[in-house]
């Protein structure tokens, strides 16, 4: 029996028609809340309008009056990593008895913060020195001549970056500096963390939670934290808590004479547990392989037996190695370290601020053993494990819709595996896929994405830039949008080296063509002609057609590399939206950025 | 009535063959054409063909089968220039894959020419004065006719005669230079096809020209045939033959292989109006339902010679006279050196398969290149796959020598009289009808042949053996004293009895065999035949006079 007599069922039926999932569930969390409230106080009127976070309806910048709880914790996001640590410091908050609200960037109207009185900022950094896309309007309202004065409110910021990059953590910084110059109160000093967050994370947050207990008492009435619920019993698959999943298939899909081996892989998900979306990220632990561990251990000339303790927990060298820590990525730690034993004034140069470019460079080109090998020292085991980031997992891009593939999840994995000066160097995710038949298991989880989703309403058009192994997603984006018979038309831009060679999915996307699943297929390959062209030739050529599906309410996607595709692309669309906007340049980077604040315009590049 | 078979519409909206041919080249997402194209373009004398050895490797790797095109050219009686082999040579190793195809109607396929490069193909070939046009699909194909260019005098006026018939049966659209040579668009209706109609022939239309009494280009083949009559060393006519054909489907009993009637005689001022005849009778009355059932040879069995002949007669306003006497001798080529009417001579050389290229030890590919550069007369491509060096003075065959030593072209001097003349066609990788090896398979075949004819002390003995990877016959098996037709990966069916005069059909002895059985096969037959061999008796004949063979397909 419903609760709910026929006329207010059919009012609530109205009302949620049309809602995307994480709407729903953001009602959901909401109204839990209130039901708490009103067994509290017995109020009877919703404070929806006037307070709490506005749920944004796709497409809708969300605007609200007054604070709907003491402290809000905003965080801009590209990975995942800054929305985890807002999560936590919301339940850390919540623990301690304060209401809080945590916010993406995206869902929060800048304006706002001239009503807020106690804000904690999440903000990573993305690519050289970017903001994330989400909190792309944040950082450009704040550091502009709009943004108001302060004085009322009081912050402090967590920055996320990567400090091979030269400018390490640069969002964090700016939002910092800028929010003391518009006479914010700095509740305690900025931490910035590197790509292994959690050493300087976790403090962070237990400072946070304190700062806030001392500042605001826990007098506060408890309210429901808005975080996404699942529909599910069983939570999610996450990081933490991984399942293992069976690979069902692994078929290279470019030619024998392309130059990358890059493979389709089709894994057998478990259950509920493992209920993704396209454009959700499916993350893979693994471990080392054996070869380059040895490798290691032979260049540091060290005991892999020997018993090391780092934060509390004790392993053999050789178990760090191989299950524990990065040996494929070099981070500045370990240069640092090395300048140190090595006494090698190259290195020390190298990690000059003006060298932090060239640094960079040679990171991604080198593995740990390359750096150790060329840089010989003495170590001691401990120092070793301590000089190198916590091994990461890896994460692909969902390339399939449940909808489509039932119980399965497809990824799209270049394969690393390359020789350096003799030496042959792998990824340990993408080799140990590479080299698994059928029946193999692998620790997986759904790293979410809620940011990157086909458009709830199957009427609009959607345009997908995606060169590369960028194309995955795009992949499940069809697949969905065909399973649930959206109506809009979908336009792929992809690109390559050779059409004959590296089209990924070619005969899936001649055959969605066919079938009228993919309205537009625009390609480039760089290689098949004297010319080099990529897809931001093809959108700069057909820029006329591409700004007219733009005012048409068209959502665009971008996949794949975030070092130079992503720019590229980002300025052609600019471009296109100028020329065919007869917009100035600066205009045109608003309407960009419009599209962004409403999410009609995703990225998920890396 | 029964519906049209789906390329008839396609030819039918094409807009004089240009359909969406524009569109398809510039297509950057596939390598291929739409479907609809493919038909067209075949009527500007290309193929799109796969790699068949990766098709499979490559449809599990979700990306489109590796599409590359067979572009055949139009040489009227296999006649070609030193300045034409030049740059066809240099367009097999920039564009195709490094090869030369001598076919067995007297011209070159380029193999594997990738997309993009198929109209700068087209266009070198253009510039050398050589097209495509009709070379393959529903019109009158390369018309051949025997290559011994100067016997006579006459055989001279053949070619010639080869020539203008291949230019008369041209389709008239100007689709061709608008696409690949870059013409002027067609604004407005399309041009009308005097000859063709919209809808061009109901299938493919095969010419032959043929002088007694060689009949290497087995003009009995042939949808249309003219036997030359040559009396006191002049061209006198020709008797006219009808409704031969060789491609019959696997396990259809309603398509046949089937030798060309003769229909009579004609002056040579005739030649053109009776060609055109013919095929304007085939066009209105062939079969537009069935493709498999559409060349000439069904329409002439269907409705009777008779019927034929009258109307042929109607259409061209002359009635033909009683066929004149012939006589053929073989329907191979002679090699070596043979000195013309003239005073010239002329060279053929043998090229297994037809085909050309550079192997390690042997460097054809540039030894012909070498001879094109200081050679003064011509090239004959012979419908048996070899190559004539045509029209060479006394005084330069020394240097010509010394260049076929110098590339070893004459290697295949010393060959048995049976590797000497086996056919092969094409096959896989590239063909798409292929269902079994034939051009790879056949050096192996053969040393496995030899091996039984050494056995039985009959190396010596001439016996013509063809092979070919489907039933259509491009080889023409079904006219060989062995033929082996594929029908699955390593399993053909063997037919047996040709006359090597190309006037008797072999019949179907076994079927569906693997290599063992068909040698087992063989061998026996083989056996007997060295053994009970009448004097310079054939394989062939031995078998229909021995009763070991028997079927209803005698000549």
């Amino acid at each position: 029996m419903l609760p709910l007599d026929p006329e207010r069922a059919a009012r609530l039926d109205t009302l949620i028609e049309d809602l995307d999932p994480a709407t729903l569930l953001w009602i959901s969390g909401y109204t839990a809340g209130l039901a708490a409230e009103r067994a509290r106080s017995g109020a009877r009127s919703g404070f929806l309008a006037q307070s709490l976070v506005q749920p944004v309806a796709p497409h809708a910048p969300a605007t609200r009056a007054t604070p709907a709880s003491p402290v809000t914790v905003i965080y801009g996001s590209q990975t995942g990593n800054g929305r985890r640590v807002a999560e936590r410091l919301g339940r850390g908050l919540e623990a301690s008895g304060l209401q809080a609200t945590v916010v993406s960037a995206a869902d929060y109207s800048p304006k706002q913060l001239a009503q807020e009185r106690f804000v904690y900022l999440v903000a990573s950094t993305h690519g050289d020195g970017d903001p994330p896309d989400d909190a792309r309007a944040l950082f450009e309202f704040l550091t502009s001549r709009r943004a108001p004065r302060l004085p009322s409110l009081a912050y402090a910021v967590l920055a996320l970056g990567d400090s091979s990059y030269p400018r390490f953590c640069h969002t964090g910084r700016v939002l910092d500096e800028r929010l003391a110059e518009l006479g914010a109160r700095r509740l305690f000093a900025r931490v910035d963390c590197d790509v292994d967050l959690e050493p300087k994370a976790a403090p962070w947050i237990d400072q946070a939670v304190g700062a806030a207990r001392g500042e605001l008492g826990t007098e506060a009435p408890r309210l429901a934290i808005v975080t996404p619920l699942r529909p599910t019993a069983a939570p999610l698959a996450s990081r933490d808590q991984p399942l293992e999943v069976e690979l069902l298939a692994n078929h290279r899909i470019t030619a024998r004479n392309a130059d990358r081996d890059v493979r389709h892989v089709e894994l057998a998900i478990p259950d509920e547990r493992f209920d993704y979306e396209p454009g959700d990220a499916i993350g893979v632990f693994v471990e080392n392989p054996i070869a380059a561990v040895e490798r290691i251990v032979e260049l540091t000339a060290l005991d892999p037996a020997s018993q090391v303790t780092v934060d509390g927990s004790t392993h053999s060298l050789r178990s760090w190695l191989t299950s524990r820590r990065e040996i494929a990525r070099i981070a500045r730690p370990l240069v640092e370290r090395l300048a140190e034993r090595s006494g090698d004034r190259q290195l020390a140069g190298w990690l000059a601020p003006e060298s932090a470019t060239e640094l960079r460079r040679a990171f991604s080109q080198l593995q740990v053993a390359d750096l150790l090998r060329h840089f010989p020292a003495a170590w001691d085991p401990e120092a070793l494990v301590r000089a190198l980031h916590p091994l990461a997992p890896r994460l692909y891009s969902a390339a399939s819709s449940r909808r489509q593939v039932g119980g399965e999840a497809h990824l799209t994995v270049a394969v690393i595996d390359y020789r350096h000066d003799g030496e042959r160097r792998v990824g340990p995710a993408s080799w140990q896929i590479s080299i698994a038949s059928p029946g193999a298991r692998l620790r997986a989880f759904v790293e979410p994405n809620a940011r990157f989703r086909v458009p709830t309403d199957g009427s609009r058009d959607i345009i997908m830039i995606g060169p590369g192994t960028g194309v995955a997603p795009f992949r499940g984006f069809v697949q969905q949008r065909v399973a649930d018979g959206a109506r809009g038309r979908n336009w792929l831009i992809y690109g390559g080296r050779h059409r004959e060679r590296d089209f990924l999915y070619q005969a899936e996307w001649q055959e969605t063509l066919k079938r009228r699943q993919l309205h537009r297929l625009d390609v480039a390959f760089s290689r098949d002609q004297a010319d080099k062209v990529y897809v931001q030739h093809r959108i700069r050529e057909h820029g006329r057609e591409l700004f007219a599906w733009l005012e048409k309410g068209t959502s665009v996607y971008v996949c794949g590399d975030a070092e130079r595709m992503a720019p590229d692309v980002h300025a052609a669309l600019i471009e296109v939206i100028a020329t065919h906007g007869a917009r100035s340049a600066e205009d045109a980077a608003d309407y960009l950025n419009g599209l962004a604040q409403v999410k009609r315009y995703a990225r998920d590049v890396y | 009535m029964t519906e049209l078979s789906a390329v008839e519409k396609i030819k039918a909206e094409s807009r004089g063959l240009r359909g969406t041919l524009v569109d398809s080249l510039a297509d950057p997402a596939t390598g291929g054409l739409a479907e609809s194209d493919t038909q067209l373009l075949r009527l500007h004398g290309s193929y799109q063909q796969d790699d068949r050895d990766i098709r499979e490797q490559r449809r599990l790797q979700k990306l489109e089968p590796l599409w590359r095109f067979m572009v055949r050219l139009r040489l009227p009686g296999g006649v070609c220039t030193p300045a034409q082999w030049l740059a066809i040579d240099a367009l097999a190793r920039a564009h195709a894959n490094g090869s030369l195809r001598l076919t067995t109607r007297q011209t070159f396929q380029l193999h594997g020419i990738a997309k993009g490069d198929l109209k700068p193909t087209l266009a070198a070939l253009n510039a050398a004065l050589v097209d495509t046009v009709a070379t393959c699909g529903d019109v009158n194909r390369n018309v051949v006719a025997s290559s011994n260019p100067v016997e006579s005098p006459a055989h001279a006026e053949v070619a010639e005669w080869a020539r203008r018939l291949s230019e008369h049966l041209l389709p008239r659209t100007r689709a061709y230079h608008e696409i690949w040579l870059d013409g002027e668009k067609l604004t407005g209706t399309p041009e009308v096809e005097p000859i063709y109609g919209n809808t061009y022939l109901p299938r493919k239309f095969k010419t032959a020209i043929a002088i007694p009494p060689s009949n290497d280009v087995d003009v009995f083949a042939n949808d249309l045939g003219f036997i030359a009559i040559v009396e006191d060393g002049r061209l006198a006519g020709f008797n006219l033959t009808v409704g031969g054909g060789l491609g019959a489907t696997h396990g259809d009993a309603a398509t046949y292989p089937r030798l060309a009637d003769v229909a009579g005689f004609l002056t040579p001022d005739r030649l053109l109006a009776v060609a055109e005849a013919v095929l304007t009778t085939q066009r209105d009355f062939g079969d537009r339902t069935n493709r498999k059932h559409a060349r000439l040879k069904y329409t002439i069995a269907d409705r009777g010679l008779a019927w034929f002949v009258a109307e042929v007669e109607r259409r061209a306003e002359c009635k033909l006279e009683p066929a004149r006497p012939f006589a053929f001798t073989s329907n191979g080529d002679r090699f070596g050196w043979l000195r013309g009417f003239d005073g010239r001579w002329h060279r053929t050389l043998r090229i297994p398969a037809g085909r050309i290229v550079d192997r390690f030890d042997l460097p054809w590919l540039t030894g012909f290149r070498e001879i094109a550069k200081v050679h003064t007369g011509d090239f004959r491509i012979t419908p048996n796959q070899n190559a004539i060096i045509a029209g060479v003075d006394a005084s330069a065959r020394q240097a010509i020598d010394e260049l076929i030593s110098r590339f070893r072209l004459d290697a295949t001097e010393h060959l048995s009289p049976l590797r000497r003349d086996a056919l092969a066609c094409v096959a896989l990788p590239t063909c798409p009808l292929a269902m079994a090896e034939a051009e790879r398979y056949l050096p192996q075949l053969l040393s496995r042949v030899e091996a039984l004819l050494e056995r039985h002390a009959i190396s010596h003995v001439p016996l013509s053996l063809r092979i070919t990877g489907c039933p259509n016959g491009c080889a023409r098996p079904y006219l060989a004293e062995i033929g082996l037709i594929g029908k699955a990966a390593g399993r053909y069916n063997l037919h047996l009895g040709g006359d090597a005069r190309g006037q008797r059909l072999a019949v179907l002895h076994r079927e569906n065999l693997d290599e063992a059985a068909f040698l087992a096969e063989l061998d026996g037959l083989l056996r007997a035949f060295a053994s009970e061999r009448a004097d310079e008796e054939r394989f062939g004949d031995f078998l229909w006079r021995t009763g070991r063979i028997r079927g209803p397909a005698r000549a």
